[in-house]
């Protein structure tokens, strides 16, 4: 096996999703705890309407310049979300829904009536990504990996989320302490000085990035998925948040591959000739991890306040 | 195109034109009414994992009418597969808020992507397949009013009014429920069916949502006109008629908007219709409006 189809065809896809997987299963751990779990779920909606803004503004479709729209349109929608708590005296869920919908929908609008579409996006990228279409066409083979010209073709995607997975990952182990300490007893933490709401910010921005550099390579289906199933599989499975923490990781990143894989090869393996979304697969396959552990997982149970 | 909005809006746009205003309006209606409970029960979110959860039966739904030599886009088929996956998710998401120890806010956004992930590879099976022409699906994400049937529309306008019949009966064991589930259980109210009730006049509003508004953003015409609502009064009955009024204005506007420019979506006009309520509701509500607490707040000091 010389790697001349797997290389440039399969090879990039699959780094990429299981970067953009360990990108958010990380802070998705915390989310968890915090049950803030679906400010991934608005998260990767209102990316569209800041990555589409920033284009027009711009005209610009740089990977970076994409960044920048979409982390200010998150910024924009927690402090909405906030305000409209306030404002409304809602519940967080329906602010964030009523924020969130508003959000994508002006996203949508935006694409739709701007013409902004003719660039590689469209609305249907945006919610299952392409995957499949991120390939690195220079490669020839495994000797491409060492071969610094046809390195320097690869998708900008992946060295991208390679720098902003590796960035979460290092910016939780380093708060590791202080995030924890706040996570589980806030008010413990306030009286020893730890400063919690700009923690609670930080891991806020955090998930923003996540689902920012994941949405653009791998669209909002995967990227809710990876910030919910993994955590919340491995908080089945283990009392011990940094042991669910690394379960979350290898949970995340097996998904991800194999997801991958049998979105191309198990449709082959049926027998029909082409192959299915390679995000829905994920999404599904981290549903299936979930379901299973949910079942038998040795800490599924809820345990009753001891007292 | 300022002339085929007045028409669309005045219902002169032709018999197609009325029929999507018209079933628009009585959708915002009848989920305007709905999210009115839902929200003061707190489950706004639960109607995103039931949205989403539709996907994979409408794949399934048009792939079985089609092996069975039918036409694969008969809406009420489609809704019927969308409906019985839905209340699968639902199903699941009761049992992992239940019986294991997540929290339901992660229960909600598992169900809602692994359905959701699981009705996307369904979605590409069909294309592949190319069993369907081309323009098939992909409306039920974001809606669309494009080639909508009289039977349709006539399905959309008669479950509406369903819904709300059923939530007329309804709405004294609902009101109660959502306010004081302990008070009420000692009233004598089974709280758990009417939370079971309300959950399914939810999801009947999702399915019949999706054609015209689309899974995705079907949930903000549930939650965004009560929201609005509770800004103008703190009486069940009220905010839940307001909030159905609101629906149903945002939703004849935006489809005869739609109806007018054909670029325009049909699913994102209304909810940002809905949106722009909202938040001018927000500045000028009185007593609860920010410009309005702010007045009284002035004339309160000396």
């Amino acid at each position: 096996m010389d790697g001349s189809d797997f290389v440039p065809l399969a090879l990039p896809p699959l780094v990429i999703a299981t970067l953009a997987a360990l990108a958010c299963a990380g802070p998705g751990n915390f989310l968890l705890l915090r049950r803030q779990s679906l400010l991934g779920d608005a998260m990767a909606h209102v990316v569209l309407p800041g990555i589409v803004a920033a284009f027009l503004i711009t005209g610009s479709a740089a990977p970076g310049v994409m960044l920048a729209g979409a982390l200010a349109t998150a910024a924009l929608s927690s402090l909405l979300i906030e305000a409209i708590r306030r404002a409304a005296r809602a519940d967080a869920g329906a602010a964030m829904g009523a924020t969130f919908t508003a959000m994508f929908a002006a996203g949508v609008l935006l694409l739709e009536m701007s013409g902004a579409s003719a660039m590689h996006l469209d609305v249907e990228h945006a919610l299952y990504g392409s995957l499949e279409s991120l390939i690195w066409i220079d490669a020839t083979g495994w000797a491409s990996l060492a071969d610094p010209q046809a390195l320097a073709t690869l998708p900008p995607e992946l060295p991208l989320l390679a720098l902003v997975a590796s960035t979460i990952l290092a910016a939780l182990a380093l708060f590791w302490r202080p995030l924890t300490i706040a996570t589980f007893d806030e008010g413990f933490a306030a009286t020893m000085g730890i400063p919690t709401r700009l923690l609670s910010a930080g891991l806020t921005g955090l998930t923003a990035l996540a689902a920012v550099a994941a949405f653009s390579a791998v669209g909002s289906i995967l990227t809710i998925a990876m910030l919910v199933c993994p955590a919340a599989t491995a908080r089945l499975l283990t009392d011990s948040l940094p042991r669910q923490i690394v379960l979350s990781l290898v949970i995340a990143a097996t998904t991800a591959i194999l997801g991958t894989l049998a979105a191309g090869y198990l449709p082959l393996a049926l027998g029909l000739p082409f192959a299915v979304s390679a995000a829905g697969s994920i999404a599904t396959l981290g549903g299936l991890f979930l379901a299973l552990a949910a079942l038998i997982g040795p800490r599924r149970h809820r345990v009753a306040p001891s007292l | 195109m300022t002339e085929a909005f007045l028409s669309a809006l005045f219902l002169q746009a032709g018999y197609n034109a009325t029929l999507v205003s018209i079933g628009a309006a009585l959708l915002g209606l009848a989920a305007g009414s709905v999210g009115a409970f839902l929200t003061l029960r707190r489950r706004a979110l639960a109607s995103d994992a039931m949205a989403h959860a539709t996907l994979p039966g409408v794949g399934l739904a048009f792939l079985a009418m089609a092996a069975l030599g039918g036409d694969g886009r008969n809406l009420a088929g489609l809704l019927l597969g969308a409906g019985l996956t839905a209340a699968l998710g639902l199903f699941l998401l009761q049992r992992l808020t239940t019986r294991t120890r997540l929290p339901e806010d992660a229960a909600i956004g598992a169900v809602l992507s692994t359905f959701y992930g699981a009705g996307i590879v369904l979605l590409t099976v069909i294309q592949n397949l190319s069993l369907g022409r081309p323009a098939g699906l992909e409306g039920f994400l974001l809606g669309s009013t494009a080639g909508m049937l009289l039977s349709d529309a006539m399905l959309i306008a008669g479950g509406g009014a369903a819904i709300l019949l059923l939530l007329a009966l309804l709405r004294r064991p609902l009101a109660m429920t959502a306010f004081d589930p302990d008070h009420a259980q000692q009233m004598g109210v089974n709280t758990r069916a009417a939370d079971t009730a309300l959950l399914l006049l939810t999801l009947a509003c999702v399915l019949l949502g999706l054609r015209v508004v689309g899974l995705i953003l079907i949930v903000a015409l549930l939650i965004t006109p009560a929201l609005t609502a509770r800004l103008w009064s703190d009486r069940i009955g009220i905010v839940a008629l307001l909030a159905g009024g609101i629906g149903a204005v945002a939703g004849h506007l935006g489809a005869s908007l739609s109806l007018a420019l054909p670029d325009l979506p049909t699913g994102p006009s209304i909810v940002l219709l809905v949106f722009a309520g909202f938040l001018t509701s927000i500045l000028i509500a009185p007593r609860k409006g920010l410009l309005t607490r702010h007045r009284q707040t002035a004339m309160d000091e000396p």
